[in-house]
């Protein structure tokens, strides 16, 4: 048994890439939970509209952090805003009281306020009562805001840890030396590679849209040509994480073990299952450079609360810069594999002749 | 035309893998590469193929969609079959579909895989495996045809099946240049390159190589003691030893060198240089 131990203990030693995620993933692990992972809401951003506005927002208690108080405001425009995903929550205010006004695709906010405004009785201080109307997704499903996020999530698992497998695969088979040899070009081998992911991706998403309607009724409120072109780009940022990883894995155990470490951060910093308003500062950056992030936004935005793409531009706008560099990289590394392998501090320029 | 590589020097970090080595590849000819393993064979027909560029020196190669390169291993995709290797491979070349059954039937009837091309190519043994990756190699008849070890590790029936394509390709007109550690093999080549660590040890046909050892074979009756132990080797069950010009004659019996003997005496003597600083 000695024998067995040492050889193992070697054999460790060598893959250093596992080694290394073995001591790092722990941590990761633990700053991700400990800083990341809280359903409480600490501070509830709101929007106060109304004749009475500027009186109820100097009276509004913690947690709830006034952004705008508007006199001249409406319910139409607070709405507005709630759709467009500016606020969670908004107190259109009249001469009788105030109407509470939630977005049911901001579950835990919502039920935050819930709370709140229960522990005071239904009444804002100055004894003003209060109503609640729940938007989007009034019965407050979980199912509602995690269909659009399992739809992400599949995105990125077809599009990175699937992926990932491909150019490690043709690594391993010996083939990609012969690929390089042919008459491709690096573009050619590149889309080829991810085309067929791209459609069972792009089906996968559809079932899922399809099967969240028909069996737990989530509703598909936005424009279905909005969504379609929000997973386009989503799809490209993560086909373009499982090229790069890909091609940067020696064996389709690191490319695995790379491709859950580029997930889990996602996974759990993206909004899709913590809410971002409930990270510490600290952790709550990471999620906002991570695409999954701006692909939760889209989908919930466009499913449940039926946001145009003008309010949902700046979540296409960040999608496509991270879309931007990651595809850059993963072409530059994939053309670096193709091109014939070259190496510095040559002697003298040698001449290719094509005969 | 001919193909091939003049002068080409690659190197590795500190570590020189191919130093100044010239190899000439005529159409319709067989060219071999030999040598031990860590030689610097598969370094010159990766450099040949164009899957490496060299540091220095002149390459001489058709367009990359008249070059059938076989890499070492099968180059085969073990998870398509025997004919969606071929098409895949053919249609990258701009072989028609269609086309591809009627170039491959021959050939896969010859070497007996004519009732596998539903089989996928993981499933085939080693040595079938490879004759399919030479077919592939050679579907869209390249003008440049390049194997890296093609008989490696393979039986005598699966080398002769294997010999008989690439002479196929050959009479077709393409330059076949492939490796191989096994000199019984290499003396069917029409020229070959020794190669030793690196560097070139003889370049010719392979009776010229024989005919160009310097100094005495003799085959011994027994394994040689003294001086001479460090001249000696066994093939088969019997000893041969080499006498460097000028040396005195001593036992045994004088033979002709083959090509088996050509490239040991040719390593010996290197070897013998670079200790001796020297001729021996």
């Amino acid at each position: 048994m000695w024998a067995m131990i040492v050889k193992e203990f070697r054999q460790l030693r060598r893959d250093r890439r596992t080694l290394a995620m073995m001591i790092f993933m722990p941590v990761l692990m633990l700053v991700i939970f400990g800083y990341a992972a809280s359903f409480d809401v600490s501070s509830i951003p709101v929007r106060v509209v109304g004749p009475q506005a500027e009186r109820i927002a100097a009276v509004l208690p913690p947690p709830f952090d006034v952004e705008a108080a508007d006199p001249e405001g409406t319910r139409a425009e607070a709405e507005l805003a709630l759709r467009d995903g500016e606020a969670p929550v908004a107190f259109v205010t009249d001469a009788e009281g105030v109407t509470v006004l939630l977005d049911g695709s901001e579950l835990f906010v919502a039920n935050a306020t819930k709370a709140t405004l229960s522990s005071l009785a239904e009444r804002i201080p100055g004894d003003v009562p209060a109503s609640v109307q729940v938007l989007f997704n009034p019965d407050l499903e979980t199912s509602a805001i995690m269909v659009p996020g399992l739809a992400a999530m599949i995105l990125l698992f077809v599009g990175t840890v699937i992926t990932s497998l491909g150019v490690v695969r043709e690594r391993q088979a010996g083939t990609l030396e012969q690929l390089a040899v042919m008459p491709f070009r690096p573009r050619d081998v590149f889309l080829g590679k991810i085309a067929p992911y791209f459609v069972v991706a792009s089906i996968d998403m559809a079932i899922v849209v399809v099967a969240g309607a028909l069996l737990f009724d989530v509703p598909f409120r936005g424009s279905v040509l909005v969504l379609a072109l929000g997973a386009l780009l989503f799809l490209f940022v993560t086909l373009g994480l499982g090229v790069l990883i890909s091609s940067v894995s020696q064996n389709q155990g690191q490319a695995i073990q790379l491709a859950l470490m580029a997930l889990l951060p996602q996974v759990m910093l993206s909004g899709l299952i913590f809410p971002l308003s409930s990270m510490a500062a600290g952790v709550r950056w990471i999620g906002y450079l991570l695409p999954l992030t701006y692909f939760v936004q889209i989908s919930r935005g466009v499913m449940l609360r039926g946001a145009p793409i003008d309010a949902l531009w700046t979540s296409f706008l960040y999608l496509a810069i991270i879309g931007a560099i990651v595809f850059g990289l993963a072409t530059l590394r994939f053309r670096r594999q193709l091109a014939p392998a070259r190496r510095h501090g040559r002697l003298a320029e040698p001449v290719e002749v094509a005969a | 035309m001919t193909f091939g590589v003049r002068g080409v020097t690659v190197r590795f970090g500190d570590h020189v893998a191919l130093d100044d080595v010239t190899l000439e590849a005529p159409p319709g000819r067989v060219t071999g590469v030999v040598g031990g393993d860590g030689s610097g064979k598969t370094t010159l027909l990766r450099v040949l193929a164009g899957a490496l560029s060299p540091d220095a020196g002149e390459v001489r190669r058709p367009d990359p969609g008249r070059i059938g390169y076989l890499a070492s291993g099968s180059g085969t995709y073990p998870d398509l079959t025997v004919d969606e290797n071929l098409v895949f491979v053919a249609t990258a070349y701009g072989v028609h579909a269609s086309e591809v059954a009627r170039r491959s039937g021959g050939y896969l009837e010859r070497i007996g895989l004519a009732g596998a091309r539903d089989r996928l190519a993981g499933h085939l043994s080693g040595g079938m495996r490879q004759r399919l990756g030479v077919i592939c190699a050679m579907v869209h008849r390249p003008e440049l045809l390049v194997l890296d070890e093609p008989t490696t590790g393979i039986d005598p029936v699966s080398r002769a099946d294997l010999w008989w394509l690439i002479a196929r390709a050959a009479a077709g007109g393409a330059a076949v240049v492939l490796s191989t550690s096994y000199l019984d093999e290499a003396e069917r080549a029409a020229s070959l390159l020794v190669l030793d660590r690196g560097g070139s040890l003889a370049a010719g046909t392979p009776e010229e190589i024989a005919a160009a050892v310097p100094g005495t074979v003799r085959r011994l009756r027994e394994r040689p003691g003294g001086g001479l132990a460090g001249r000696a080797w066994r093939r088969g069950a019997r000893w041969f030893a080499w006498e460097p010009p000028g040396s005195p004659p001593g036992e045994g019996e004088v033979v002709r060198p083959t090509l088996h003997e050509a490239v040991t005496v040719a390593a010996l003597a290197r070897e013998l240089e670079a200790v001796g600083g020297g001729a021996p």
